[in-house]
């Protein structure tokens, strides 16, 4: 177990029961300490954070427009080492849709400068902050307000932008995945990364219990089965090279895995083949690609 | 002092060294491009000590200007036309953020269609974004509100990014003998940044937060209150810089021969040059005509626009600018500034100089010849009235 600071920087806000983004960002910020300063985009975290006067962090913290967290730690950044302050941890936290889709410009040139910052993403699959809707994280099949299930339409078509092999084609000096269901390879991931000076990527699945369609108290335990039904995986990227953390003996079933959430309630047995399908193709580009 | 032969682009850079920014977020773009390649030149050189950051955007520009300024740094940034309106969303947060960025815009055409050429509907466009926008004439000037604009925009009371808006071209690009002042006496004018609006590390903050319908006018009205308090700062500015660098600036609108003047022509930026020669011709053959150049469209120099004309017989806005479906925006700041103080003259608007139009000697006599005819229409040079 990650020895973990007993000082809490994110409490008192306002995230729904069970968010998985708010854990993210709570044990994060433990692993990282009192001397960061936290950039988080408008989305659900900043919304649950900071509604004057009730302001929720402990560290420094500052919401960024939607497209520009990575370019505002750039700037806090490059400020810090201008007033010759040093030992501080600049980190973001963004969502799924303010890092994959309009935040990606910002975020490929911050790792292209090689900036001294931590982005860490966390991925609920969608936008969670505005009512559910498709971001390019968004897996497939996954039933949001703007694709609906139905007939002709089995939710989102497409499937889930690859972020961090996109983190990594950039040549980033480090850059991982990691899961709320498996936290202490997230709270060492976190630790790695504060003490590797460049650019650093962390990309985490965070589930949210409405946007998903499960009980608030399956959070952590729907995040630890993406990984064990071979949906997600737990990867590093570092030196140029990929390395796999973690692989289940056996994948879990991962049909029972789509069915406990209602966004993917509707889908037939055929979807569930060419997702399983997928699982598997990606499956043996890790196994081929990947470290072990 | 260093007398240079300098472009407006050029001058202005120069400006920015000595005020010594700590972050310059860089982007090109046509026709502002020359003042971030010249200030990499400097950084280059070691004649300037700052973090040059390759944005990747004019968006990142001002996020990472904004970024800087949170932790205290002194910011600048540069762009232009579409670059300017890239970045609209990143204006209004860095005013209501109360980031006394300084951003130099180079006046250029909007598209459609495409045009690089220089008019204002960029920065006009952008008019109630919460910055402090000021209007050169020329390069001179372009360095000197280089300087001061830091001054200003960072006096607690004031709190507010500034922009210093350039015709594009006209005046980014063209020539001048230019005194650039020693960095020792620019030191002595603009002291180092200070501000508690910044995140701190022995004492933690949140910055940038969201504000309900209970708190939120506060916040806004603080905001319009820290441009009203611009005003003086900028006097005091231009006192201050007076006594340094013997160069005197006279506040929110420059006066021309307008103590005597029955007809006045009301404009702004590098046009001012040629109407202050057309106003010399029309003086020699009797003419009693006067020019108002506005220095700053925020604040708004109300009362001395309307101090200036109330005794003329009629009054003109000549502006590169266009508020599609209703009139030029200057015009419609100009008549809420003379109808609040009463002043009642007939005034029209010339709209001229879009995507570069070339405004003449002829068009702005014809300006004068008009307002004796006491019109009060939106006029287009080239094309005439704009009801067919």
């Amino acid at each position: 177990m990650n020895a973990l600071s007993k000082d809490e920087f994110f409490y008192g806000h306002k995230a729904c029961a069970g968010c998985g983004g708010s854990l993210a960002v709570r044990i994060a910020l433990k692993a990282l300490g009192e001397r960061s300063i936290a950039v988080l985009p408008a989305g659900c975290m900043s919304a649950v954070g900071f509604n004057f006067p009730q302001l929720c962090f402990g560290n420094n913290a500052i919401i960024s427009t939607f497209a520009g967290t990575a370019s505002m730690l750039t700037g806090i950044r490059a400020g810090l080492k201008a007033k010759g302050i040093e030992d501080v941890q600049t980190v973001g936290f963004a969502g799924d849709g303010g890092t994959a889709d309009i935040g990606l410009q910002a975020l490929s040139g911050a790792i292209d400068r090689n900036d001294d910052i931590l982005y860490i993403c966390y991925d609920n699959e969608a936008y969670m902050n505005t009512g559910i809707q498709k971001s390019s994280l968004t897996p497939f099949g996954a039933k949001t307000t703007t694709t609906p299930a139905g007939k002709n339409i089995h939710g989102n078509m497409r499937p889930k932008k690859n972020m961090f092999e996109i983190a990594a084609a950039h040549g980033i000096p480090y850059a991982a995945t990691a899961s709320v269901g498996y936290i202490n390879d997230f709270i060492s991931k976190v630790k790695k990364a504060s003490g590797i000076k460049g650019t650093k990527y962390i990309h985490v699945i965070a589930p949210c219990p409405t946007g998903w369609g499960i009980s608030t108290d399956e959070t952590v335990e729907i995040a630890k089965e993406a990984v064990d039904c071979g949906t997600w995986y737990l990867a590093e990227f570092e030196n140029g090279e990929f390395r796999l953390n973690f692989r289940p003996k056996e994948f879990s079933d991962i049909g029972e895995y789509l069915k406990k959430q209602s966004r993917f309630r509707h889908l037939t047995d055929e979807d569930i083949k060419i997702i399983e399908n997928s699982r598997n193709a990606k499956w043996e580009f890790i196994d081929n690609n990947f470290k072990k | 002092m260093a007398r240079k032969f300098l472009s407006g682009n050029e001058a202005f850079a120069e400006g920015i060294r000595l005020a010594r920014p700590e972050v310059i977020s860089a982007y090109p773009i046509t026709p502002q491009t020359i003042v971030v390649e010249r200030l990499s030149e400097m950084v280059e050189d070691g004649s300037l000590n700052s973090e040059f950051i390759h944005v990747e955007s004019e968006h990142s520009a001002l996020s990472c200007a904004m970024g800087a300024s949170a932790v205290g740094a002194r910011a600048f940034t540069a762009t232009s036309s579409q670059g300017l309106l890239y970045m609209a969303e990143c204006l209004v947060y860095a005013s209501g953020g109360r980031f006394p960025i300084v951003m130099m815009n180079a006046n250029r055409s909007t598209a459609l269609p495409w045009n690089i050429y220089g008019d204002q509907r960029d920065s006009l466009a952008l008019l109630d974004s919460g910055w402090i926008q000021a209007y050169a004439e020329n390069a001179q000037e372009a360095l000197d509100l280089a300087l001061m604009s830091y001054y200003i925009a960072e006096n607690k009371n004031v709190s507010t990014p500034f922009m210093a808006n350039l015709d594009g071209f006209v005046l980014t690009h063209t020539y001048e003998a230019v005194d650039v002042p020693e960095q020792d006496a620019a030191d002595k004018f603009l002291p180092p940044f200070e501000t508690e609006n910044k995140l701190d590390l022995s004492k933690p903050k949140n910055m940038a937060f969201s504000a309900g319908p209970a708190s939120n006018y506060i916040f806004k009205y603080k905001e319009h209150l820290g441009l009203l308090n611009a005003a003086a700062v900028i006097n005091e500015a231009e006192e201050k810089f007076y006594k340094i660098f013997g160069r005197k600036y006279p506040g929110l609108i420059e006066k021309y021969l307008t103590d005597d003047a029955e007809y006045i022509l009301i404009t702004l930026g590098s046009i001012s040059g040629l109407v202050k020669d057309v106003t010399d011709e029309l003086r020699e053959k009797g003419g009693k005509v006067g020019m108002i150049r506005i220095r700053y469209m925020r604040p708004f120099p109300n009362k001395e626009i309307a101090e200036t004309v109330k005794n003329a017989k009629a009054a003109a806005v000549l502006e590169k600018d266009i508020s599609f479906g209703n009139e030029g925006t200057v015009f419609t700041n100009v008549n809420s500034a003379l109808k609040k103080s009463g002043v009642n003259i007939p005034v029209s608007d010339h709209i001229g100089g879009l995507g570069g139009q070339d405004i003449s000697r002829a068009d702005i006599e014809n300006i004068f010849k008009n307002m004796k005819k006491g019109l009060s229409d939106v006029n287009f040079i080239g094309i005439g009235g704009d009801r067919p």
